[in-house]
């Protein structure tokens, strides 16, 4: 095994920084594990405040739930929670793909559709939610 | 140069179990299911939204016994993840990294887990915080 990457390595009249080039961005290199830790950070803060306010609903009528959620700073955090929660789903079933998925179209086609899912579960609460509280 | 079958690491049958390999996989099984509970909160949100029938149907689905289930392994994953997220967190900061804290952690996280869920089952089926 190393003979034959040392003998690729021969043919190959490239520095190591040139071959490297090209192959991912070291820019970009912490930025999951970052905006992962900043969504959870996030979303530690407003999970138990999520959990009081649904369950302060339950059985509730609806005119009552959107009387709750259209208040100005329910809606808001409401609509932060939204945002961190699917970016956060987003990044962990990213990581669970690349770890178990090991057929490439397969794995292409399933990190898309987190993607196109979770930004589309995004857009309809946010939708939502504005909905409700500007329109009742 | 012939590839030789190279020797495998081991895998989780030749480990003892400990509380720390249970823990971990379970944060990824309620993350996935987090992940299917946040749809949820969308459809939702979507329903209270649209109002009429959608809601009716929505508020009916949730209160079915499969909606009941559905909302309890939710609320179970959701506080493990959220317990399990801060030690994982901690763990970022440096904290808890000898082998006694682990688990010491870990089972602080699993009774955490069940007390909480209890307590907010406790409020739901109390008629409301």
């Amino acid at each position: 095994m190393s003979n034959v990457s040392a003998s690729k390595e021969r043919r190959d009249l490239r520095t190591p920084l040139a071959r490297a080039r090209g192959l991912g961005s070291g820019k970009a290199g912490t930025d999951h594990f970052w905006v992962q830790r900043v969504t959870a950070i996030a979303l530690a803060l407003l999970v138990p405040w999520l959990v009081g306010l649904l369950v302060s609903m339950v059985g509730a009528e609806l005119g009552a739930v959107r009387e709750v959620l259209a208040r100005p700073w329910n809606a808001v955090l409401l609509a932060g929670f939204a945002v961190a929660a699917f970016w956060h789903a987003k990044l962990g079933i990213q990581v669970i793909i690349e770890d178990y998925v090991h057929v490439r179209w397969a794995e292409v086609t399933l990190q898309i559709i987190n993607l196109l899912a979770c930004a589309l579960g995004a857009l309809a609460s946010l939708y939502a939610i504005g909905r409700i509280a500007l329109l009742g | 140069m012939s590839t030789r079958e190279r020797p495998l690491s081991p895998h989780l049958q030749v480990y003892r179990w400990q509380i720390t390999m249970t823990m971990s996989i379970l944060h990824r099984v309620s993350g996935v299911v987090l992940t299917f509970g946040t749809f949820a909160l969308a459809w939702w949100l979507m329903a209270v939204a649209a109002g009429g029938e959608a809601y009716r149907d929505a508020a009916e689905c949730l209160a079915s016994p499969l909606g009941q289930v559905a909302l309890f392994g939710f609320s179970l994953a959701l506080v493990y993840h959220l317990l399990n997220g801060i030690r994982h967190l901690l763990w970022d900061a440096g904290w808890g990294f000898e082998i006694p804290e682990f688990y010491a952690s870990g089972w602080t996280v699993a009774i955490l887990t069940v007390v909480l869920t209890a307590l907010v089952w406790v409020a739901v089926l109390g008629g409301g915080a």
